[in-house]
């Protein structure tokens, strides 16, 4: 976290910290900071306003999350920082350097899977790798280690239409993990999966997250989920999207998911977020 | 059933009868094969012309065939346009309409001619054909491209065109190139749509060289079928237009294989 130049601010309500939004006259620290976006605005077309003067600095190995009502830009802004969409005006800049397409340096993981259907786990897996031209055996070593790591051993020559949803995202966050991006960039990856499997999966996640020392930029619209992953919560306003506040739920990790859940920090974040959203939904 | 059934039969009578009247795939296929044909048989002796001939009578005539050897020559001269035709076709209709679902200006181009293909009676610009190539191999080679590519290219240009947004950004976002998304993504992604529009070219160049070869010059299998109607041997006439609706079929069915083998192995385990 830029702890430096941001003051904090500790709310009497809960121990989740508020911090006041970075300017854009805020220099971005490359060692702190992994992604930065500087002044991002988004017009599609020239009626629909996505995202307006939007400044934020996602650190190094952290999980951040946007959330915000739907048509809040959240999945644009994303996409932007992914390059996958051109911004309108604003720079994302990753390692301290502007990018306007993907890179190495980003994995993308999809709400709604895209998956091959004609290919089989291990093709899926090893996709990103056989872009970048990695030869066969080595790229399908590395999809069999990540496969096992998210739990879908036993699977690797299963199709997509053999396996569940649950299931099929595991695949789409393996192959994100497989080409070894240092940022995991995830646009709402449970929404398709039921809500048992989405507890679990989310479990698994932070996890694994522990373990691979990734910068996680994760799209949610659901309030629950984004407390109980993040450890900044970015809250965007609705159409045109603009950042409404930024909270960082203080839990205590190292207890157990279900401990985290009835957390009275937990409890209290999720409240405060809501009292925000409820404001839009009037 | 006796009373004092030995438990093998009755295991047998309460399996037969759990199943009841189901019936396989297969069992269901060949019970449609096998209907349509003693229709067919049942209508040659009502009968509902006498130039229609009985299955049986039929069959014997496709036999005589076989065994002189004719149906063989017939077919080597009807495959040489068809061949020729639909290979043409395949290889430039994919070709042209994976150009079109890719490029604005392709699309432009060749829309408006496949589509007028598409809708135009070809039966009747045969004459046409001919005063333009002759009455040769060339000119039923023709015949068979006017009516198997606009099926082809359109297809593979509607399939090309539709191809999922989703797998194209997420080639993107892995960094692949243009060349990587366009081979790896949208044209495996459009292989069933492609595929079906090969299938129905192929059975379309079978029309377009039975028109030829029956409005142009009897050769090969439209000879047999001119020749024995004009000498009221109706079950040669019926014999050759069922092998081709067979011959036909069979190609159809192999292209689907090919189809399946080598482009949607996921779909070898089924639904």
């Amino acid at each position: 976290m830029n702890s430096a130049v941001l003051e904090e601010v500790r709310s009497p309500m809960n121990k989740a910290i508020h911090m006041p939004l970075s300017d854009e006259n805020t220099p971005t620290n490359p060692a702190t900071d992994i992604v930065s976006v500087r002044g991002i605005t988004k017009y599609y077309g020239e009626d629909v306003h996505a995202l307006e003067n939007v400044n934020l600095d996602f650190p190094t190995g952290q999980m951040t999350t946007l959330l915000g009502p739907s048509g809040c830009g959240k999945t644009t802004l994303l996409k932007i920082i992914a390059g996958l969409l051109e911004t309108t005006s604003g720079e994302v800049l990753v390692k301290g350097k502007a990018v306007t397409s993907p890179g190495p340096e980003r994995a993308f993981v999809f709400q709604d899977f895209a998956l091959l259907p004609w290919a089989t786990v291990t093709r899926n897996v090893a996709f990103g790798l056989e872009l970048t031209g990695v030869p066969l055996k080595q790229r399908e070593e590395t999809a069999k280690s990540y496969i096992d790591k998210v739990g879908l051993s036993g699977f690797e020559d299963k199709y997509p239409h053999e396996l569940s949803g649950g299931m099929r995202q595991r695949v789409g966050l393996a192959r994100a993990l497989a080409v070894d991006a240092d940022v995991l960039l995830m646009d709402e990856p449970f929404s398709a999966v039921d809500e048992q499997n989405r507890r679990k999966f989310q479990e698994d996640l932070l996890r694994l997250l522990s373990v691979e020392k990734k910068t996680v930029i994760f799209v949610t619209h659901s309030i629950e989920e984004a407390v109980y992953v993040s450890d900044q919560i970015v809250l965007l306003s609705p159409r045109p999207g603009r950042i409404h506040s930024i909270i960082r739920p203080e839990l205590d990790r190292s207890s157990s998911p279900d401990d985290i859940r009835r957390d009275k920090v937990y409890l209290d974040t999720v409240e405060e977020i809501w009292g925000n959203i409820r404001e839009y939904l009037d | 059933m006796t009373v004092t059934a030995s438990p093998d039969t009755t295991a047998a009578a309460s399996s037969a009868s759990s199943t009841g009247l189901k019936f396989s795939g297969l069992q269901l296929r060949l019970m449609s094969i096998v209907g349509f044909f003693l229709a067919w048989e049942i209508a040659g002796h009502v009968p509902i012309s006498p130039a229609f001939p009985t299955f049986s009578a039929t069959i014997m005539a496709l036999l005589e065939m076989v065994f002189d050897g004719s149906i063989f020559l017939a077919y080597f001269e009807t495959l040489k346009p068809l061949a020729l035709g639909v290979g043409i076709s395949a290889f430039f209709g994919v070709a042209i309409g994976v150009s079109m679902g890719l490029n604005k200006k392709s699309r432009w181009l060749w829309e408006p001619i496949f589509v007028v293909l598409q809708a135009s009676p070809v039966a009747a610009l045969i004459p046409l054909i001919t005063y333009a190539y002759g009455i040769g191999i060339t000119a039923k080679t023709v015949a068979v491209i006017i009516l198997a590519s606009p099926i082809i290219v359109l297809n593979t240009y509607k399939a090309v065109g539709n191809a999922s947004p989703v797998l194209v950004q997420m080639s993107r976002a892995f960094q692949g190139t243009r060349m990587q998304e366009i081979w790896k993504v949208i044209i495996p992604n459009a292989a069933p749509v492609i595929f079906a529009g090969l299938r129905l070219g192929v059975a379309a160049g079978f029309i377009g060289v039975i028109l030829a070869e029956l409005l142009i010059t009897p050769t090969g299998i439209g000879d047999i079928i001119s020749y024995n109607r004009s000498i009221a041997k109706y079950p040669h006439m019926y014999a050759a237009v069922l092998s081709i609706i067979v011959f036909s079929a069979v190609m159809v069915g192999l292209l689907e294989k090919a189809e399946v083998r080598y482009f949607r192995p996921e779909k070898k385990r089924g639904h």
